[in-house]
């Protein structure tokens, strides 16, 4: 299969206007820009892209929300990416810059938008200085700033560059970060195409839901959903990181099968062991085994198997690793993470990795296996964003799928800590004459 | 404006009653530093100026002008707070809220310093990123101007386990890497070039049909320039934290400006 956005990807200046409009760079917004929005929005609505970054929102739907009329709206493109195993937006940034100022240019003009900015996350500093010099080579050459190819369209672009938050590649805390404040997420509704950055109307995608938009007005919008399966079209750029050969960016078309991404193309784990366990998209999607590796690769299959896309990242461990390993970091993460906002995340997260470490100390029982099992059910669906269910339910889903391995460590780690019985542990929160007396100040 | 003090807490962990008291309820809160009596680098001012010119409202530039002060200062110390807060005009307690919340935004007191963030995350630590922590810290012991930090993913799992160094990507390391890096940070040169994530080839075989594709361990030296635009190394070599620093010729100052 030819490529849609990974074709002339390690091109020599590929990041340069040169080489770009050499590769037919910028023609799709000359074709764009010919067309009326309502052609371009249709063309989009046709191709039934769904978002990358996570949640899988269809593009087209998401412009098509905006409000008409005269106010400020506003583009932001998310490149905050953060969630752990993903960096497919650091390399198209990093090698196709124009891409991207292309893609935006065009769902500004579908939207009807004048303003736009790509938040950036600040670690990305080589990246950023390349979107900055591509910014300006674009400005230069007519395709941002007033007046876009003497079409009378006008379109501002800036770059924001965070400073290390996670949450601030969730949409509402992105633009909570974005008007100088702490990255926490705001209550929904309304959500933002009604009302989000400075109050305006603000249309939010990831990097490169954007920039696959010249390749879908360059094919059409009808000729574009013919790749990829049902519900899940086009092409995806698929991180593999992990126990694999040939850890990288691969870009995918959507409902090939699993099996054939982690071992055909990556080239399975180094150590020739099976396949243990694998997140399918990002450290938020709950886990599958060695025996899911048939799954195609696309929203609605693995959203039947109980798991999700995501943001396209893999992350494969082999059957030497442990769980709680694992368990631990994600634990770790999503606790470090915690904007602390609402309180089933921040104490939820916490408690979680308290628990974990419990085990590794060998004060835990099995017991703690439920308690965290119902700590998770009681983050899920209760707060004001998902950063809670994004621990939630990877977590939970591996006390589900490795609970004999879990009950066998904590077995093992009290037997290597010389652990009382079961039996005289005192159980968590229960204050009886067994917890001793109370200490005093 | 001293440092906040330590919360006092008792042997088993938790915090003296009172450690939340307010300062002096009698007195008035911090208010926006006067701009006539707060000396402010003149770069420093520039640059916050500029950032704030981006945006429809100034207080969007809060993350750049604290990133711009923090690089001048070493950390958002007290008094680099009370200067962005003086040339953007908003109480230093707005953006001490702002810098206390972002971990690329340091508010514990130390000098200027190099940034290495070691990625410690799920696939970084699945290839053995605890024990490259461990070997940073120990190459980078009793040297106040280097700042080692466990950092949640980076984006670079492809090259796991990886480290950031002031912003450079190099993987994947191994626990030889960190006395390198230490030695290049204080010779001055691009740390481990044969290992930054700027030269590194795309790993899809399908990309770039036109051009020839290797697994092996990326070498820029090795891609041929297709598109006949001249030195491959010029574009992206320029640009990112490894850049030499331009600056417009300054006429001398005293380091401040009204």
């Amino acid at each position: 299969m030819r490529k849609l956005l990974f074709d002339y990807i390690d091109e020599p200046h590929l990041n340069t206007l040169a080489v770009y409009e050499r590769r037919g760079g910028y023609q799709s917004l000359r074709t764009a820009l010919a067309m009326s929005r309502e052609d371009v929005l249709s063309s989009l609505m046709d191709a039934n892209i769904r978002g990358r970054g996570g949640a899988g929102f269809p593009a087209g739907r998401k412009i098509s929300f905006l409000p008409k009329g005269d106010m400020d709206k506003y583009l932001v493109c998310n490149a905050d990416e953060s969630e752990p195993g993903t960096f497919k937006d650091r390399e198209l940034m990093q090698k196709s810059p124009h891409m991207l100022i292309e893609g935006i240019v065009i769902a500004a003009y579908a939207g009807g938008l004048d303003r736009a900015f790509i938040y950036i996350r600040g670690e990305y500093q080589l990246q950023g200085d390349i979107m900055e010099a591509a910014i300006a080579e674009a400005a230069e050459a007519g395709y941002l700033g007033a007046n876009i190819l003497d079409t009378g369209i006008s379109l501002s672009l800036v770059l924001h560059r965070g400073a290390g938050a996670y949450i601030c590649g969730e949409e509402t805390g992105l633009l909570d970060s974005l008007e100088g404040k702490r990255g926490n997420p705001r209550l929904k509704p309304p959500f933002p195409a009604v009302e989000g950055l400075y109050a305006g109307p603000t249309l939010i995608n990831n990097v490169e839901t954007l920039a696959t938009l010249p390749t879908i007005i360059r094919m059409t919008g009808a000729e574009y959903a013919k790749i990829g399966v049902e519900n899940s079209t086009g092409t995806k750029l698929v991180s593999i990181s992990g126990d694999v050969r040939r850890p990288g960016n691969y870009e995918i078309e959507l409902g090939t099968p699993s099996r054939e991404i982690i071992y055909g193309l990556a080239g399975g784990p180094p150590s020739g062991k099976p396949v243990k366990f694998w997140f399918p998209g990002g450290s938020s999607a709950p886990v599958l085994t060695g025996s899911d590796l048939d799954i195609p690769y696309d929203f609605d299959s693995l959203a039947k198997a109980g798991t999700m896309l995501g943001s396209g990242a893999i992350i494969v461990a082999d059957e030497s690793r442990r769980v709680i390993d694992t368990m631990y970091k994600v634990a770790k993460f999503y606790a470090h993470e915690s904007c602390g906002k609402c309180v089933p995340c921040r104490e939820g997260t916490n408690w979680t990795q308290k628990m974990v470490s419990r085990i590794y100390a060998g004060e835990a029982t099995p017991m703690d296996l439920d308690i965290m099992a119902s700590v998770q059910e009681q983050i899920i669906g209760n707060c004001l964003c998902v950063l809670g269910d994004a621990m939630a339910m990877p977590i939970g889903s591996m006390v589900e799928k490795f609970r004999p391995e879990l009950e066998a460590e904590i077995e093992a780690a009290r037997e290597r800590h010389d652990g009382a019985d079961v039996d005289e542990v005192v159980p968590l929160g229960v204050a009886d004459e067994f917890a001793g007396p109370l200490p005093v100040h | 404006m001293t440092p906040p003090r330590p919360v006092p807490r008792f042997g088993h962990g938790s915090r003296v009653p009172g450690w939340d008291d307010s300062v002096d309820l009698s007195k008035p809160p911090a208010t926006t530093p006067d701009p006539a009596t707060t000396p402010v680098p003149a770069d420093l001012r520039r640059e916050i100026d500029a950032a704030m010119a981006k945006y429809p409202d100034r207080r969007s530039a809060a993350i750049p002008a604290l990133h711009a002060a923090q690089a001048v200062h070493g950390y958002c110390s007290p008094l680099a707070i009370d200067q962005v807060a003086a040339v953007m005009g908003v109480t230093p307690a707005y953006l001490t809220s702002v810098a206390t919340f972002y971990d690329m935004l340091e508010t514990d007191p130390r000098p200027k310093h190099d940034d290495v963030y070691v990625c410690t995350n799920i696939s970084c630590s699945l290839l053995g990123a605890d024990e490259l922590f461990d070997a940073m810290v120990a190459a980078a012991a009793g040297d106040a101007h280097v700042h080692v930090s466990s950092f949640e993913c980076l984006g670079a799992c492809d090259i796991a386990p990886m480290a950031s160094v002031n912003g450079e990507y190099v993987g994947p390391l191994t626990t030889e890497d960190p006395a390198q890096i230490i030695e290049d940070l204080r010779a001055g040169r691009p740390v481990l070039a044969d290992k930054q994530i700027r030269y590194r080839l795309s790993v899809d075989p399908g990309a770039n049909p036109e051009g020839p594709h290797e697994f092996t361990t990326p070498d820029h030296r090795r891609r041929t320039d297709r598109a006949g635009v001249g030195d491959l190394e010029a574009v992206t070599d320029r640009l990112g934290p490894s850049a030499p620093v331009e600056r417009p010729p300054q006429p001398p100052t005293d380091g401040t400006d009204r």
